[in-house]
């Protein structure tokens, strides 16, 4: 049992993931109270270059007091049996105070089970950390916050991203790296078969200068043409958020948020979108978000620079109108 | 094959949602409480499968206010089998859920259980992997497609970008279902109706229900954010004019 804070590096392809560096962020925050040492854990095959250099740039470096290298052909991609059966070994002998894991494919999979194997405590959508101790977790789609103090003796924690920064876990210094044994890791139940790559699609919409995005509030597939007739009025295209990718009523490559693409453009209108932490993650780095929600509480206005309640279908016809006459004019 | 389907239900997140005097919990007296839509989508690709390689499909679901529409709905789609599990479902943590719904897929003894990925009110960690730990089973989530051939499953794993890993999972699995390879369908209040008269519920009963390893909440409340939108009104026309002369100002137009 010791103070250590530790972070499951997610890394996927060889790049390591920015809720890694997020997560390294909110370990200094819980280790300054705490007193331990924020420590990186880094599961992979012949992946040890990661911890030095993760993202080829400078001053990148993985911002902890010292990574635990965990080398295996087995745990070269993730996959939830091994990187499991990794993690319980070093989890029990270790006994840090707190493993941060990412709200994520990768770290979904691994924190919950954990938790009843273990029979450890867990926090899940947590997205910032108090310097005494406390969890903030985001729940029902960013509308309410929960706080509490970190269960112990170890708390599992799934973490969002949106408390801090990326830059905040880096650091200018390369970090200590040490080996660690792997378990013997025989009859695995799950195996990678293959990697499938994103479809092309017709546009690149992380390229685009302007998105007009709907989401829920479009209600249906035969309102999409609206929101196309604005995109192309403004010059730019239609994205959307998840529930309107999987009704099927824009391709997947179309898709703004965590699971789909993070997008960049000068003007995003959000429209019909209420602005759940999954899409937000998408949009921070655009220049000026736009967001048209009738409802009054719904988180995208948290982040929008300019917002209205009007109903987008008495709004976006005549907002078309406009443009084209604004461009005629 | 043998499918099982958990679903939870969770706030309608449309609906205005308020904290409690305790102020460590959502106030239930006006909450609205509906399918999480990603176990809307584990009931559909439980389906699918059952409609391709044939099989019984067994929807569970904790005794909740509106819990029998739930299982009804999902009987109109398809669903062989409905359970109900009976206890004092309120307030309790995704840990005491899971080891409920364990206790009924032992007994069950499924090839594959499918739930949704994730709930919008999940602060313990999720139902999916929770109750593979409490099984021993794989768990494999962010799942958008499920094929199953000779004791195996091949699954669909999203990754940010739309990166897709094709992974070979060992039955009996639980899978964490983001998407159904199609969209959830559509059945008529007619047939859910007639499902009512025709269909019945089973029902189990919870053996106490075991809350340890979630968190305790000291304090809940609303995020508002302290950067808050400046906020257009005025009539339709007046809303599209003011966004004009911003889309000007930003340069877009």
């Amino acid at each position: 049992m010791n103070q250590d804070i530790y972070v499951v590096i997610e890394h996927l392809r060889g790049q390591v993931a920015e809720i890694s560096f997020v997560m390294l962020a909110g370990a200094h925050e819980l280790a300054k109270g705490l007193g331990g040492n924020v420590v990186a854990v880094l599961l992979g095959h012949k992946a040890q270059a990661l911890a030095g250099n993760p993202s080829a740039g400078a001053g990148q470096y993985l911002a902890a007091d010292k990574v635990l290298s965990l080398d295996h052909p087995a745990l070269a991609d993730f996959t939830s049996d091994a990187y499991q059966k990794v993690l319980t070994d070093l989890i029990s002998k270790d006994q840090p105070r707190a493993v941060l894991f990412g709200s994520t494919s990768i770290g979904t999979d691994l924190a919950s089970t954990l938790s009843i194997k273990l029979g450890l405590p867990m926090v899940s959508s947590c997205r910032s950390f108090s310097t005494d101790g406390k969890f903030i977790s985001q729940i029902c789609g960013g509308k309410i916050m929960a706080e509490g103090d970190l269960p112990g003796p170890t708390a599992l924690v799934t973490m969002v991203p949106g408390g801090y920064k990326a830059e905040q876990g880096q650091s200018a210094q390369s970090p200590a790296v040490t080996e660690i044994e792997v378990p013997a890791l025989e009859s695995l139940r799950v195996t990678l078969a293959s990697y499938i790559e994103p479809e092309s699609g017709d546009v690149d919409i992380a390229k685009e200068p302007l998105l007009v995005s709907v989401g829920r509030g479009i209600q249906n597939q035969d309102n999409i043409v609206l929101a196309e007739e604005l995109a192309q009025a403004l010059g730019g295209a239609v994205s959307g958020s998840r529930p309107v990718i999987d009704q099927g009523w824009l391709a997947t490559s179309r898709l703004v948020g965590k699971s789909g693409k993070s997008v960049k453009p000068k003007v995003y209108l959000a429209m019909g979108i209420s602005g759940a932490p999954e899409h937000v993650e998408g949009i921070t780095n655009s220049d000026t978000i736009i967001a048209i929600n009738t409802d009054p509480a719904a988180p995208i206005f948290g982040v929008a620079k300019y917002g209205s309640e009007i109903d987008l279908f008495d709004l976006i016809e005549i907002l078309t109108e406009k443009v084209k006459q604004s461009k005629g004019g | 094959m043998n499918i099982v389907v958990l679903v939870k239900l969770v706030p309608d997140l449309v609906e205005e949602l308020t904290i409690d005097t305790s102020g460590v919990a959502l106030d239930t007296a006006w909450l609205r409480l509906i399918i999480n839509e990603f176990d809307d989508h584990a009931i559909e690709q439980g389906i699918l499968l059952k409609e391709g390689g044939g099989g019984v499909v067994t929807v569970v679901a904790p005794d909740i206010e509106g819990v029998d529409d739930v299982l009804f709905t999902a009987a109109a789609k398809g669903a062989d089998r409905l359970i109900k599990i009976k206890g004092d479902f309120a307030g309790v943590n995704n840990h005491a859920l899971a080891r409920a719904f364990s206790a009924v897929v032992k007994e069950l003894q499924p090839d594959l259980v499918l739930t949704g990925v994730q709930a919008n009110n999940d602060l313990d960690g999720s139902v999916g992997p929770l109750l593979a730990g409490c099984l021993e089973m794989p768990y494999v989530g962010y799942i958008s497609g499920v094929s199953l051939s000779e004791g195996k499953s091949k699954i669909r794993k999203e990754y940010p970008g739309g990166l897709i890993a094709e992974m070979d999972v060992t039955l009996p699995a639980v899978l964490g279902i983001q998407a159904a390879e199609q969209p959830p369908r559509y059945v008529a209040v007619s047939k859910v109706r007639q499902m009512m008269k025709t269909s019945t519920i089973e029902e189990r009963t919870a053996s106490g229900l075991d809350m340890a390893g979630g968190p305790t909440i000291s304090r809940m409340f609303q995020t508002e954010a302290g950067q808050r939108a400046t906020m257009l009104t005025g009539s339709p026309d007046e809303v599209a004019t003011k966004l004009v002369g911003i889309f000007k100002e930003l340069g877009v137009l």
